[in-house]
């Protein structure tokens, strides 16, 4: 578990100085998944050389951990909400129509498009599994 | 116990880490139960009861944020590792996904854009101060990311923070049944749009309903932290007339 934990850190790490040293635009933790993936890749190709932890589910455990806990790393920030009552309150209407339009504006015109251009490109769509 | 103990003890454990770090997990712990009773009804979303149940008690308490923090800290600081944690979802799926890329690069272009464009001119025909202008800018994009935009185009970092928030909770309650009510049905535009509009609220979201869409969810948000990036300072600047 220790070099699993690990190794999620050290791809963080990486891509946090990767980021700051190159000076691209790209959060540290999103470069850290790209190394992640590449490792993961790497996994099938050169199992012995790794160590045991990357390869006995560990590290997939651990990720698995995480991602099933995602809402709550969300919270802390969240409750951030009552320092700036006072700005939300003043210009309260402004912030929440252009919140509330734009974000169902986004999310109709992403979905759209990707159906569209699905469409075009022969995709079958995955559907399948009962929607809530 | 009398009064003033209980009131040292509490002076004592309210100042530790150790409180507001069990509040944070308790609180959540309690939302997500509500929300798995309910079959995960998306007005149930955790985060969502979570923060209330917890400002309302910082509120009770007269208990500073900074002093919340320094015990949330620890929940705040897995973001990070969880973001990395977003390959292994991405790896399983990738035969899926190299299959959507024409669609999942037009379908970030648009929404993006669109995102964007209609917040701003919101916000701007309501004559709201510039630096509010752009500290909602961003705000489809993670907090982190989103405070950098912020700030750098003279934008609140805090505001810009809560704005990332609220937009998070509001895409992880609407995607579902608006997407119903306009007949997508397809997972992977599903969690595409709910990781553009919402980041990682919204991705959240959608692991919980469906992998495939979660793992669409994950590559939008990546993605969309690059887009906005790159579009918001040229963008803003047209909208603004600067």
């Amino acid at each position: 578990m220790v070099i699993a934990i690990a190794t999620l850190l050290l791809c963080q790490l990486a891509g946090e100085g990767l980021a700051r040293g190159l000076g691209v635009p790209v959060p540290g933790p999103v470069l850290g998944a790209t190394l992640l993936l590449a490792l993961l890749f790497l996994r099938d190709k050169a199992k012995p050389v790794l160590p045991r932890e990357i390869n006995d589910g560990s590290l997939d455990n651990a990720a698995n951990m995480l991602l099933a806990n995602l809402s709550l790393l969300f919270v802390p920030a969240g409750v951030g909400v009552i320092q700036n009552l006072q700005v939300l309150r003043t210009h309260g209407l402004a912030l929440a129509l252009a919140l509330v339009v734009s974000t169902i504006l986004g999310l109709l015109v992403t979905a759209f498009v990707f159906r569209f251009v699905a469409s075009l490109t022969n995709a079958e769509p995955q559907t399948g599994e009962d929607m809530q | 116990m009398s009064g003033d103990n209980f009131f040292s003890l509490w002076v004592y454990l309210s100042r530790t880490p150790l409180l507001w770090l069990s509040v944070t997990l308790i609180a959540y712990a309690v939302a997500d139960r509500f929300s798995a009773a309910t079959g995960r009804h998306p007005l149930a979303n955790p985060v969502l009861h979570a923060v209330w149940m917890i400002a309302l008690l910082l509120a009770l308490s007269g208990t500073p944020y900074k002093t919340y923090f320094e015990g949330a800290q620890f929940v705040h600081f897995m973001l990070g590792p969880a973001t990395v944690a977003l390959a292994l979802p991405l790896y399983q799926n990738r035969r899926v996904v190299a299959r959507a890329i024409a669609p999942m690069l037009a379908a970030l272009v648009a929404g993006s854009l669109t995102a964007l464009v209609s917040a701003v001119t919101i916000v701007k025909l309501f004559g709201v101060p510039q630096t509010i202008i752009a500290s909602i800018a961003p705000k489809s994009v993670t907090a982190g990311v989103a405070m950098g935009i912020a700030s750098e185009l003279g934008g609140d970092a805090a505001l810009a923070a809560v704005l990332v928030i609220l937009t998070g909770i509001f895409g992880a309650i609407i995607v579902t049944p608006l997407l119903t009510l306009f007949g997508i049905r397809d997972w992977r535009a599903r969690g595409f749009a709910a990781g553009l509009a919402s980041h990682g609220i919204g991705t959240a979201r959608a692991f919980q309903v469906n992998s495939v869409a979660g793992t669409f969810a994950a590559i939008a948000l990546a993605l969309n932290a690059l887009m906005t990036a790159i579009i918001v300072p040229p963008v803003l600047g047209y909208l603004l007339g600067r």
